[in-house]
């Protein structure tokens, strides 16, 4: 199992549209490895693997698998190589059994009529013996999480996969659940499969890998063993990131009059212990890696979803908040990260999204909507906003990324806010429109708005913010500011911090 | 390119509840029924003598009228995302009470009717509880209740229509007589129709049954109460199918336990031609009224001119058909 090369890529190139998501990128795996690839959200990652799985066709670049120069055409292609991937998001039937879940495409390509069910167990006990103990005639939906990502596994290990792709898989898995993964894979490398492992967490890749990628910004950064690396110098790696774009002044003097306060927030197992504060004029960011919980904060302090406990205090007022309603009463509002699922009515006339928020606002004594206050109301945000729309009554969905979530914004302005929680507001918007959300967002906070931005953007949050708090696994881990404020010290506080004390006491 | 918004927007946005603006442009729908509905007006004003009589007239709005009740209510509820499979079984229903308090016990026929409508206003509650407190889904729920309330019919009645022969004037007066050369039912029905057509463009309730239906997710972030919305236009619907019930009863003086069997796919079939969509958040009373319209004018007509009534079923779903397709069409070019 020496270093015998599998699969090369070199001089990889894939665009969408004028956006360049990988650009000249190598990588090489070899037999038996456990290879990471780590970089940000939006490095390419997912890309890299899409191309190799066959599920997206690179612009130019060679793949080379056993030597032989090969053209991916299609995931299944990508199988007949012996290449296996295995989603981040669980894609398994949940009302059928493991079983055939695991045999899902033998079922499909066998000619025969009926479905031989004792033939189908006994192979995927076959399968499980080397995995671990889940019952095969159990249906997938009375699994735990862990155990369904087992079966994905499984799944792709009936393809008789030679290469196996694993993207974020312990994303919904606690420590031990993670460690049996682990201890499987292990298993697996020592049988000579390579392994491709895909995680943002540190501790992880230091723990259970061979060596690992670094990739940012669509582009190939290094290739090193573990052994001769430490977690730090991946994350100034992957991090390092020119900020593009002007971003809008920032604040000059801090103010010390605070707007709003979060006091021991907790809902379990969502976060716990969030406690922070907000000064007038300040734009608050909160980072993390995805799933560390900051959207759940947002949500939890808004009402949207869960059972958080704590005390919320606004403008000096302890607040008793029980539905959204409340919140948007006393004027905090969430603006959502998914725009076209929950943030706007895509079917309905601008004026009328823009107004959902208290329809009331527009209506008179009478609960009769006054259709040209509503159109005045639209046109005013509008322009301020610099919103490019056909018609006022015309559908959301007619409008531009950008435009559409500028509307999303008006529906928040036009309760006069004085907190806005904002969910990732420039994802899916165009440079343009981007920068042009920042300046909004700091010319309400210089008018005394709370502003706080969650983002998976490190430049975003760096370029916008005066003070960002970082969460992981629920808990604010730290909080950033002035020199500090650095994607190296975000990236440490989000992902390492107990990665560089847990090598440390290793090492001792 | 800003040209060719203009244009999309001005054919693809039928029906929508306008805003002030433009707004005869927009009702592209309503137009286009219309339109068809002339046609087959004037069509068969000469292909049969007896179509642009006074009392083919009278007949033929008389037949829709008290239909039209019902698919203001199903509009409503198909706007908030919620489907009702019950309102046949549901109006007979509200028949049944009101004749069985009448005859056999006594109860004044006014008031009877209001428990009738009561009942069904709780039947309606009933079906509401289900989707929104359970979970469940409206389809499943309102073919339960069809089955149910239907059962009740017949177990209350053995099956045979309740005569209701001491029926007062009064209250004949509602299904049988005229003000001037016009039905009572017909007046009844444009009361109907105005003050909900007003309401659903203008009311702030109503917008959010919109909001609701379009984006259940997105409403609830706009911190509307969406189960309670739709808890209510399920409850109305089968309130007003009570209403029809009650009107129905007054103009065949008896109670018909087996009146309304199929009525359920020419009422969503109505709501539909007139712009609702199964997915909610489009539809608007006027082109669902303009879809009952044109239904009932394609089964007199067919009648009129001798064509047996199994064809009717054929070409009424044919119509459904060619309405949903045109729809499909046009949603996914707006998308």
């Amino acid at each position: 199992m020496a270093d015998e090369t599998v699969l090369q890529i070199s001089g990889l190139n894939k665009s969408f549209g004028p956006v360049r998501a990988l650009s000249d990128v190598r990588f090489e795996l070899r037999k038996g490895e456990i290879h990471a690839v780590a970089g940000e959200n939006g490095a390419g990652k997912s890309t890299l693997m899409n191309i190799i799985d066959g599920i997206l066709q690179p612009d130019s670049g060679d793949i080379i698998l056993d030597g032989r120069k090969v053209t991916i055409s299609s995931p299944t292609e990508a199988q007949r190589y012996g290449i296996g991937f295995v989603h981040q998001e669980i894609a398994l039937c949940p009302d059928v059994s493991v079983a055939e879940n695991i045999f899902m495409a033998r079922t499909n390509a066998s000619r025969s009529f009926f479905m031989d069910y004792r033939k189908l167990e006994q192979d995927a006990a076959e399968v499980f013996r080397q995995l671990s103990g889940i019952d095969p005639s159990v249906v997938v939906r009375d699994l735990s999480i862990s155990n369904q990502q087992l079966v994905e596994i499984a799944k792709a290990l009936t393809l008789n996969c030679r290469i196996l792709i694993l993207d974020e898989p312990t994303a919904a898995l606690t420590l031990t659940e993670s460690q049996v993964l682990f201890d499987i894979m292990r298993k697996l490398a020592d049988r000579g499969m390579s392994i491709i492992y895909i995680s943002h967490r540190m501790v992880e890749i230091f723990e259970n890998c061979d060596r690992v990628t670094v990739l940012r910004d669509g582009k190939y950064i290094t290739t090193r063993d573990v052994a001769e690396i430490s977690p730090s110098d991946v994350v100034n790696a992957m991090v390092g990131r020119v900020i593009d774009g002007l971003y809008p002044e920032k604040q000059t003097g801090p103010s010390e009059e605070i707007i709003f306060e979060a006091r021991d927030l907790n809902d379990e197992p969502r976060f716990s212990d969030v406690s922070f504060q907000l000064r007038k004029g300040e734009v608050l960011g909160l980072a993390g890696l995805i799933g560390a919980g900051r959207s759940e904060i947002a949500r939890g302090i808004c009402r949207l979803e869960g059972k958080a406990t704590g005390e919320i205090v606004l403008n000096g007022q302890k607040l008793d908040l029980k539905t959204y309603r409340d919140c948007v009463k006393h004027g905090i509002v969430y603006l959502s990260e998914d725009r076209k699922g929950d943030g706007v009515f895509l079917d309905m006339a601008i004026a009328a999204n823009i107004s959902a928020l208290r329809v009331e606002q527009v209506a008179n004594g009478l609960g009769l909507i006054r259709f040209n206050k509503e159109a005045h109301q639209a046109k005013t945000l509008g322009a301020k906003l610099n919103l490019k729309y056909g018609s006022l009554s015309g559908p959301v969905s007619l409008l531009s990324g950008g435009n559409q979530q500028k509307v999303a914004l008006a529906k928040m302005l036009s309760v006069d806010p004085s907190l806005i929680f904002l969910d990732e507001p420039t994802r899916g918007v165009d440079v343009g429109a981007k920068s042009e959300i920042h300046r909004i967002l700091r010319d309400l906070a210089s008018t005394g708005v709370g502003i706080v931005v969650i983002s998976s953007e490190l430049p975003e949050l760096i370029g916008l913010c005066d003070r960002v708090l970082v969460v992981r696994e629920g808990r604010i881990s730290g909080e950033v500011s002035g020199e500090m404020l650095t994607e190296r010290e975000i990236m440490r506080l989000a992902s390492i911090v107990d990665a560089d004390d847990r090598l440390r006491a290793r090492a001792r | 390119m800003s040209d060719t918004v203009h244009v999309e927007e001005a054919l693809l946005v039928p029906n929508r509840r306008s805003d002030g603006i433009l707004r005869g442009l927009f009702r592209m729908r309503e137009t286009g029924l219309v339109l068809i509905i002339l046609a087959l007006f004037i069509t068969m004003s000469f292909a049969s003598p007896y179509f642009l009589t006074w009392a083919n007239m009278r007949a033929m709005s008389v037949a829709f009228a008290v239909d039209g009740i019902i698919v203001i209510g199903m509009t409503i509820l198909l706007i908030s995302g919620g489907i009702d499979l019950s309102v046949g079984s549901v109006t007979a229903l509200a028949m049944v009470i009101a004749g069985w308090l009448f005859l056999n016990a006594g109860v004044d026929p006014w008031l009877a009717s209001l428990i009738s409508i009561a009942c069904c206003a709780g039947i309606g509650a009933v079906m509401g509880f289900f989707v929104t407190k359970v979970g469940l889904h409206h389809f499943i729920v309102s073919l339960a209740i069809m089955v149910i309330a239907r059962g009740i019919c017949l177990l209350g009645t053995g099956g045979r229509p309740i005569g209701l022969f001491t029926l007062p004037p009064e209250f004949k007066f509602i299904g049988q007589g005229s003000v001037g050369p016009i039905p009572v039912v017909i007046l009844i029905f444009l009361a109907f129709v105005i003050t909900f057509d007003f309401m659903l463009r203008h009311t702030v309730m109503f917008r959010k049954v919109f909001y609701t239906g379009s984006n259940e997710k997105a409403a609830a972030y706009s911190g509307i109460r969406t189960k309670k919305v739709i808890f209510l236009t399920t409850t109305l619907c089968s309130t007003l199918c009570g209403v029809a019930g009650i009107i129905y009863m007054s103009r065949f003086g008896s109670a018909q336990p087996t009146f309304g069997i199929g009525l359920e796919l020419t009422v969503i079939a109505a709501a539909v031609i007139g712009g609702a969509s199964l997915n909610g958040g489009s539809g608007s009373i006027l082109g669902a009224i303009l879809g009952v319209v044109l239904l009932s004018l394609v089964s007199s007509s067919l009648a009129l001119l001798d064509v047996s009534v199994y064809w009717q079923d054929i070409i009424r779903g044919t119509i459904l058909l060619a309405a949903v397709t045109i729809d499909h069409f046009l949603n996914k070019r707006r998308r």
